[in-house]
């Protein structure tokens, strides 16, 4: 297993780098970040001064490697947009992403299992069949879209929640929390819903399918015949069953909950990495596009390796078969 | 941990306040747009959202007011001085404090200026002329400039007044460098003179002034709000969702398409005014040959009939209607009318002739009309790309197939700054209000230090030499003569084919009496309830 883990480092290095790379020859697309800096006053001069001092006159693999001389002594650079160092924006910013994934991931969770289940057991309900029905809205709509809506009917027409921001937060030491508060409770809904609904579809229909695929299964039925209580079969037996799949998924969903959570924080205004990012793409801010980027690859390196280990964890089989030896 | 301190600050001044009987009721203001600053150095970054903030903060020697018309504040009065026409003398208000009780000196403003007009600073473009700045005595200041310089006092409304030895304790003498690795005091503290005090600030989220009950102007301005609470809402949709559910009582960048709808909701109003920002298309009339075209050892657009026929074509009234939706006012000239050097006559534009611009064409030649590529950016201007693709259709009437790239502004401007686009979307602001600086930067052939926008390639030694002499003619009447002649050139040569001068909106609540101002740049201290 040691080995295993070591080689499944090794690999994400590479990953790293070649994420890295690409990212860095793709930033000449992204535009001129001088233009941005000096504003409508600037001279030619100027223009070649910043240039030069920004290192940008330099090729793409040159300021590649400026980037990572940076990174490997802890230093992402600068912020261009807010002349402040990156890797004090970015913790500033995480807390707030990392909430909102965290209580959308346990929407999708709780109520993408829950539902999966009832849809499985009660297959031909009028419930179950609404249900399916209209979560087909979750997977088909965009997410900028739902966000609206959601601001639309509960924020301008209700008046119950609020349309933007994180609400009043409070801080434990680096970390900033909306959810000691009642306004910061109330402002994670919306974005946590909109953000979340997709998983939530997707765990949802996943756990019926397994389920109904487990529940035709053999040892089910022998179950059954032993006499064990319906609620045994159901969440003992079978839902157990369905787990592996699922935990794969969800693993790796909660990796795009982070990643794609660029779009619910604009919708939103959420104050997270995500709506960094997006800023810092229109100012073409490239130290904050390059740590985040390698940050979202390296979380999703992470994810993929706990993911794995998981496995170990979960289903007793894999470890046996590991432990033969190859 | 910073952050927090500073609130239970506030939070203690708050209570504090309260507790005096000084004020009448406590107003908050909730205030809303699509940018934040980008930082609160006064000096560092010479951009729109950022002076608007500064502006409540700090305070310059001459500030715009509400219809951007320059009024006294830190300087009471400003003359050339008698006898040395290359000097500037201010004469600056009296017992005036910063937000942290330091006294408001000549020393502050000879500061001050240094550190704008240092290499990183982003104001320096402005300050060129001057050569020195120096005290006479605690409230009297001269600036000495290369030659006279009768526009100076308009170079200075977002020229910010730091206090010396406040800079000096926190270490920000100089405006922050891009590559210098850490964040100056300066990017999220401030101490200014301004009507508001800096309570707390989190950059992109949230940013908390109070009233500051020490300012000099209390009693001269109305000075109904007593806190102001400033977040920026990227999203347009959400911005307008925000006004409309009542979380914040007012918002700039209205987008055009819900206007009608803030304007309809009961408690909500739109208010607006013409901006200071002139759209217009640049054509490549000064190159041989184009990259961009399919004409082949010939420059198209260098046929003054060509540019002609281009500016008849263009039906001003129908972009107005369809793609501003009646937000707009089409013009004839690249400047707005609150400039120094307009007139109804530069500002009259063609009507739109597509049969005689056809004739201008095949006059010129090209009956048969060409194809060139037209740059415009997509997240710049209100409705920008909009507006090129109905151009677009508008060239086609008279033979000219237009390939339209439509860009993010990171990518569309450095084509105009580089030279490497023949036909393009360019908007300008003139924040000095005189045309001196559209000539500067649009007109004059490009050197080093001048005609950096001019995508036009245009370039006539005797034009140049009339914009140099603008910065140093003393006599206003004749320096008037020069701009018109200038601009009788422009016209005439169809260097610019203008579109429109933007409209402004701003939607708020019914009980805020508030006019918008030309510069995008809300002055809080002016707003009542009523």
């Amino acid at each position: 297993m040691l080995a295993f883990i070591i080689r499944r480092v090794l690999q994400s290095v590479v990953v790293l780098l070649v994420v890295g790379l690409v990212a860095f020859s793709l930033f000449r697309f992204v535009g001129d970040p001088v233009d941005n800096l000096l504003g409508q006053e600037r001279t030619i001069e100027d223009i070649d001064r910043v240039r030069s001092e920004l290192g940008l006159d330099q090729p793409f693999p040159v300021q590649y490697f400026r980037f990572l001389q940076g990174v490997t002594q802890g230093n992402f650079g600068v912020s261009f947009r807010q002349g402040r160092p990156v890797a004090d924006i970015l913790a500033e910013r995480a807390p707030a992403t990392l909430e909102l994934a965290a209580v959308s991931a346990l929407f999708a969770i709780v109520l993408g299992i829950t539902l999966g289940v009832y849809t499985a057991i009660r297959r031909d309900g009028w419930l179950s069949n609404f249900i399916m029905t209209s979560s087909l809205i979750g997977v088909s709509l965009p997410t900028f879209l739902i966000g609206i809506l959601l601001i639309y009917v509960f924020a301008v027409e209700l008046g119950w929640l609020p349309s933007f921001g994180r609400g009043e937060t409070v801080q434990i030491g680096w970390w900033t929390t909306g959810l000691l508060t009642e306004s910061g409770l109330k402002a994670i809904i919306l974005p946590a819903i909109t953000l979340g609904l997709y998983q939530m579809t997707l765990i949802m229909r996943l756990v019926r399918a397994e389920m109904l695929e487990v529940l035709r299964s053999d040892y089910v039925k022998f179950a059954r015949a032993r006499g064990l209580s319906q609620r045994s079969v159901y969440f003992r037996h079978a839902l157990k069953n369905t787990l592996v799949p699922v935990i794969t998924i969800t693993g790796l969903q909660l990796g795009s909950i982070i990643a794609f959570a660029i779009i619910t924080e604009t919708v939103f205004q959420w104050p997270g990495v995500g709506l960094l990012f997006i800023n810092s793409i229109q100012f073409v801010d490239i130290p904050v596009m390059a740590s985040y980027l390698m940050l979202i690859s390296v979380m999703f390196v992470v994810i993929n390796l706990i993911v794995d280990l998981l496995y170990f964890a979960i289903d007793p089989r894999l470890s046996a078969s590991r432990g033969g030896g190859h | 941990m910073h952050i927090k301190t500073k609130m239970i600050g506030a939070a203690l001044t708050a209570a504090l306040l309260a507790g005096t009987s000084v004020m009448a009721s406590a107003e908050t203001l909730r205030w809303a747009r699509a940018g934040d600053s980008l930082t609160l150095d006064p000096h560092s970054q010479n951009e729109g959202p950022t002076h608007a903030l500064a502006q409540q903060i700090y305070e310059p020697l001459i500030s715009p007011d509400m219809e951007a018309k320059p009024i006294p504040a830190l300087a009471t009065e400003w003359s050339v001085k008698e006898g040395n026409p290359n000097v500037w003398v201010f004469k600056l208000r009296e017992g005036v404090t910063f937000h942290e009780g330091q006294d408001f000196t000549a020393e502050d403003v000879v500061f001050s200026f240094n550190r704008a007009k240092l290499e990183s600073s982003d104001m320096k473009e402005l300050l060129v002329t001057i050569t020195e700045v120096r005290a006479v005595d605690d409230y009297t200041v001269e600036m000495e400039t290369e030659g006279p310089n009768p526009i100076l006092p308009n170079n200075l409304t977002n020229l910010f007044i730091m206090d010396k030895g406040w800079a000096e304790e926190n270490n920000v003498t100089e405006p922050a460098e891009f590559d210098d690795g850490e964040e100056t005091y300066a990017v999220r503290n401030a101490n200014g003179t301004g009507a508001f005090k800096l309570v707390s600030r989190e950059p992109d989220t949230k940013t908390v002034l109070a009233r500051n009950d020490d300012y000099w102007g209390i009693d001269e301005f109305p000075m109904e709000i007593t806190e102001i609470i400033y977040t920026p809402i990227q999203n347009a949709a959400t911005r307008v969702a925000a006004l409309l559910s009542g979380e914040v009582d007012l918002i700039q960048d209205v987008p055009v398409e819900d206007l009608q709808r803030v304007a309809d909701t009961d408690g909500l109003k739109v208010e607006n005014a013409p901006q200071n920002r002139t759209i217009f298309f640049g054509i490549n009339s000064g190159d041989d040959d184009l990259e961009n075209d399919t004409v082949e050892g010939a420059n198209p657009f260098a046929d003054v009939r060509v540019r002609q026929a281009m500016n008849m074509a263009i039906n001003r009234e129908a972009i107005q209607q369809v793609v501003m939706r009646g937000q707009s006012a089409p013009t004839g000239v690249i400047i707005p009318p609150f400039v120094n050097g307009w007139n109804e006559e530069l500002d009259r534009y063609p009507a739109a002739d597509v049969e005689g611009a056809k004739a201008l064409m095949a006059e010129a030649g090209y009956e048969d009309g060409f194809e060139v590529t037209l740059h415009c950016p997509n997240d710049r201007y209100i409705n920008d790309e909009a507006i090129c693709q109905a151009v677009v259709g508008m060239m086609g009437q008279i033979g000219i197939t237009v390939n339209l790239v439509a860009q993010t502004k990171a990518n569309h401007f450095p084509l105009i700054s580089g030279k490497q686009t023949d036909f393009y979307l360019l908007g300008w602001g003139v924040p000095t209000f005189d045309s001196e600086y559209v000539f500067n930067f649009l007109v004059h052939s490009t050197t080093e230090d001048r005609g950096s926008w001019n995508g036009s390639r245009f370039s006539d030694p005797e034009v140049d030499a009339m914009i140099q002499s603008l910065g140093s003619e003393v006599d206003l009447e004749v320096r008037n003569q020069t701009i018109a002649d200038i601009w009788q050139k422009v016209q005439d040569e169809v260097i610019y084919l203008p579109i429109h001068n933007q409209v402004l909106n701003w939607g708020m609540k019914e009980n805020i009496d508030f006019a918008v101002q030309p510069e995008d740049q809300p002055h809080f201290k002016f707003l009542q309830f009523n």
